[in-house]
This record gives structure tokens, C-alpha cells and sequence, in this order.
């Protein structure tokens, strides 16, 4: 039983949020974060060695979401296992009760810090998902019997500012053919662009949740816009961070998000949201209070 | 055909060390086309050896010979008469060469001069650009002749990742997204409906995961 998919099914506006676990053992801040979102959130998605940086394992973030009594989402990228860790790994995450996965190719080994390491990509996102369908239909990737069949609720990503656009949606497609019942995008900003990406995908039976990125700084979104794929923050917003007070861009970040969130869910844009405030999960609670989600 | 790059002198010099008689030993196959292991490759090296040897106080004998191909007994046979006459043998063969050296030799060590590094073709003079991963399962006919195992950084089969951005691989704005061409490139050829069907999850075992690979003309056997 998933409830975050019970959410989705709700037709409500969902809301999940990301927190990134510690790089060592130390546990305290991670639970910190969860203990502020577990109950405004319908999931919390745990980063998997994100940008290919070596942390504690998305998994035992995901396990220790659940100990709390929170719903986890475990993010689970294809680069740093292959079949059978992977099948391993899923039978792990069930029998803890960990029963959502967003489906991830990874970032490449070279962006991150252990850039000498072997990349696996033995499977691909979505050859990931076809490959949890086939493991909730009672046997693994080579066909053998399962004692114990796990049943997740799937998803995966897209990129709707990717330039250009056109093959990341034709992945989207197969992504949702491989069974993909949720999808969560990478950050959007504008709101036309959103829309325009919106209209082709209501076209399939998937729940899409907007990514939404904490914007901290003018030079955060800069910096962004130059370095990473398939992000877009345009200008207007930019402007209004640069023009804020001296030590109050955060709090122009956070209004900016919070009126992103409102537009989403009065304009019945996406299903719902998906916050990823990168390190500054401490301020997710306002941006949720600000944008009237209140549980 | 196999590209190989020469490595660091000073590694090269290091095999070297305690040797007073070696053969350079060049390669006529592919690494001749790519300019690193062939007769000239043989003379330059061997050169600059000699040179960094009698600069040191401690000279070195070296013989320079170059042969049709080192991966093939029939001339690899054709140095028998040098090899027992040598300390060691300084191979600019790509590693297949190498060690089909080291088969034949056994009582005479066999260093590599060269790097293998990919299996390719060359562009333009000089410039050199892999092509194939030699996975052992061919896709190219659904990929629109551009290979996703050996395009794409990370070797996926459906598609581009969300790190390709404007045609370009997130690992560098250099390197072209593989995907991006292979797209284009159906788009061309009107086979989209290739890129449309999910490709299932490969068998590595024709690749290198199956272990070392032969492969054998059962006519040619008798």
C-alpha cells in the first residue's frame, strides 16, 4: 500500500518535497528536515548520490523516512548499480515499507566527486520502470519465480524547459508506456512555457507534478541558467531577487515559489507540486504556509 | 580500426629501467594509420631513448623493427631470431599485439609503448574519433547508424538523458549528445517509429561480461 498513492488517486493537489541526505553517517540534520515535512507532505523523495556526489543512501533515507512515519519516495538512479542491485535493492526498499520510486537515468560519474568511478547504466530509466513492472507481475529480470512480489508506485522525471524539447518528450512517452504513474519535472519557472508542456501532456494518463527549485539569489538563477540542462529562470524573476533587500533574497525566493505553487494548483495547472529547496529544506514549512497548503 | 595513444615517455622509461638491450618493436596494422605505432613511431621513440639514456650515463643498445601486423603469429614468427637477443621488448602495438608477443615470448618480457584506447576512425589527419564499443550486438540499424552505446556517454538505449542540453553531452559542451544525433538522423530517414519502440535492456554478455570473446571459422578449422 503506497499512501502517496493514494494521494495521487485522491485527484487532490499533491505536494512532495525533496531532502538530500548527509555525506557520512550523521543522521541528525536529515531527520530534522524529515521531522519538519512529514506531516505537511503527501511524499518526500530522497536524493540517490545526486550530481553523482557520494552520500548516505537514498534508501536508508527512505527507510528512516518511514521509522518516522512519513511517506517515502525513493529516487533510485540507474549510474552506481546494475540488474541485480538494483532488483535487490527494490526488494530492500518493499520490505521496509518503502513503496515509491522515481525512476532515474543519473547524472553522469564525471560531473560529480568520485569522477574515476566506473558508470553502470546496465539499465536506463526507463528500461528501470519496465523493469519494476515486471518484478510486481511475480519474477525478476530473468524470468525466475519471486518468494514475495513488491508492488511500487512508479515514476519518473522530464525536463520541460529542455532545449531541445522535442526528444525529452518523446522519452516522456515511453517513460509512461514503461508504466510510469507519476511524473515529477525539473524545476519550471515560466509559467507560459508550463502551460504550453502542460497541454501536450494531459494528453496521457499520468499525475504530473510541477518541480519547483527554491531560488536563493540572483546569482543562484544565473547560474542556473548557465549550467544546467533544462533550466530556465527568465529575467523578470532574476530582477525581482537582485532588486531585494541585502540578506532578504531568500525571502523574495521563497515568495517567488510560494506564488509558483498557488498558480499551479488555482489555475489546476499540474496535479500538484514536487519543492526542492537544495539545503534549505528548513524554509519548505513557509513556503507551504504562504502558499495556503495547510494540512 | 583499434587507436591507440603513446604513453608518457617517462612511464615508458620506467618499463625501461635496468634494460641495457631492447627491441622497439613497431606495428604495420592500425596504429600505423593513426601515426603512433608504426616505423616512424619506432624511429622517434627509439630515438628519444637513446637520447634520455646516454643523457643519464646509461646508454642503451636498441634494435628497431617494425612487422606487417603483432596480432597475427605469421609475423609476429618473423622476430625470432631477435627476441632471445634482447633484455625486453618495447611493443608500439595496440594491446592485442602486445600480448600475442608476450604468447609467443615467454622467456622475454614485453612492455606496452602505447595506450589502447578506443576502437574509431580518423576524421581528418590526426584526429581520431571512437566509434565502437564492440558490445557484440550490433543496433545500428535501429539507431539510424549512429551508435548509442558508443555516442552516448553513458550508453542508453531510449533516449537522451536530461543532461543533454542544445545537442551537447552533460559531461562536456565539446561532446556531442549521441542521441541528439541519432534523432536527427532518423528524423531524416523518416524511421521514427525505430526510436518510438522501447529497446529491451541488453545482453552484456556479448559484450565483455560473458568473458573473453573468440570468435571461430569452423570451416577454417580443419
Amino acid at each position: 500500500m503506497s499512501r502517496f498513492k493514494d494521494a495521487l488517486d485522491s485527484g487532490k493537489f499533491v505536494v512532495t518535497a525533496e531532502v538530500g541526505p548527509p555525506k557520512g553517517c550523521n543522521l541528525e540534520p536529515l531527520k530534522h528536515h524529515i521531522g519538519l515535512l512529514k506531516d505537511r507532505v503527501d511524499g518526500i523523495n530522497v536524493t540517490d548520490n545526486q550530481s553523482s556526489v557520494l552520500r548516505y543512501p537514498s534508501l536508508g533515507g527512505a527507510i528512516l523516512i518511514k521509522e518516522m512515519g512519513g511517506e517515502p519516495i525513493l529516487q533510485m538512479t540507474c549510474r552506481d548499480r546494475n540488474r541485480l542491485s538494483l532488483q535487490a535493492d527494490l526488494f530492500f526498499a518493499y520490505s521496509r515499507g518503502v513503496t515509491n520510486v522515481l525512476c532515474l537515468t543519473g547524472d553522469a560519474v564525471v560531473v560529480g566527486d568520485h569522477k574515476e568511478a566506473k558508470g553502470v547504466f546496465d539499465l536506463d530509466s526507463v528500461q528501470l520502470l519496465d523493469a519494476i513492472a515486471t518484478l510486481s507481475e511475480g519474477h525478476d529480470l530473468a524470468g525466475n519465480p519471486l518468494d514475495g512480489v513488491p508492488h511500487f508506485c512508479k515514476g519518473a522525471i522530464v525536463t520541460p524547459e529542455a532545449k531541445p524539447l522535442e526528444p525529452q518528450l518523446l522519452k516522456f512517452e515511453k517513460k509512461i508506456e514503461a508504466g510510469a504513474e507519476f511524473i515529477q519535472t525539473q524545476a519550471v519557472y515560466d509559467m507560459n512555457n508550463f502551460r504550453t508542456f502542460m497541454d501536450y501532456a494531459r494528453r496521457f494518463e499520468v499525475k504530473i507534478l510541477a518541480g519547483i527549485v527554491l531560488l536563493t539569489s540572483a546569482g543562484m538563477a544565473k547560474f542556473m541558467n548557465k549550467n544546467v540542462p533544462g533550466i530556465f529562470v527568465p529575467q523578470n524573476l532574476i530582477d525581482e531577487l537582485a532588486g531585494a533587500p541585502k540578506g532578504k533574497a531568500l525571502e523574495t525566493g521563497i515568495n517567488i515559489a510560494a506564488k509558483m505553487i498557488r498558480t499551479i494548483r488555482d489555475e489546476k495547472l499540474a496535479d500538484g507540486v514536487h519543492i526542492m529547496a537544495i539545503g534549505k529544506e528548513e524554509v519548505v514549512p513557509r513556503i507551504l504556509d504562504l502558499a495556503g497548503i495547510t494540512r | 580500426m583499434v587507436v591507440g595513444e603513446r604513453k608518457p615517455f617517462e612511464e615508458i622509461m620506467k618499463m625501461l629501467e635496468g634494460h641495457k638491450k631492447v627491441m622497439v618493436l613497431g606495428c604495420g596494422g592500425c596504429v600505423t594509420v593513426c601515426l603512433t605505432g608504426g616505423q616512424d613511431a619506432v624511429r622517434v621513440l627509439s630515438s628519444q631513448i637513446r637520447m634520455a639514456r646516454d643523457k643519464d650515463g646509461n646508454p642503451i643498445e636498441i634494435i628497431e623493427k617494425t612487422v606487417e601486423r603483432q596480432c597475427d603469429p605469421e609475423y609476429v614468427d618473423q622476430v625470432q631470431e631477435i627476441v632471445p637477443d634482447v633484455d625486453a621488448v618495447l611493443s608500439m602495438a595496440c594491446g592485442a599485439g602486445v600480448q600475442f608477443m608476450a604468447e609467443r615470448y615467454t622467456k622475454t618480457p614485453l612492455y606496452p609503448a602505447l595506450n589502447t584506447t578506443f576502437v574509431g576512425g580518423s576524421v581528418k589527419e590526426g584526429y581520431y574519433v571512437e566509434r565502437c564499443q564492440t558490445c557484440g550486438e550490433c543496433k545500428l540499424a535501429y539507431t539510424g547508424g549512429i551508435c548509442p552505446i558508443a555516442r552516448c556517454s553513458k550508453s542508453l538505449l531510449n533516449g537522451p538523458c536530461g543532461g543533454s542540453t542544445k545537442g551537447k553531452c552533460e559531461i562536456d559542451p565539446n561532446v556531442d549528445c549521441g542521441w541528439q544525433l541519432i534523432l536527427d538522423r532518423l528524423r531524416d530517414l523518416d524511421q521514427m517509429d525505430r526510436y518510438e519502440q522501447i529497446l529491451e535492456i541488453a545482453d552484456w554478455r556479448t559484450s565483455r561480461d560473458g568473458g573473453p570473446r573468440k570468435m571461430i571459422r569452423e570451416d577454417f578449422q580443419r
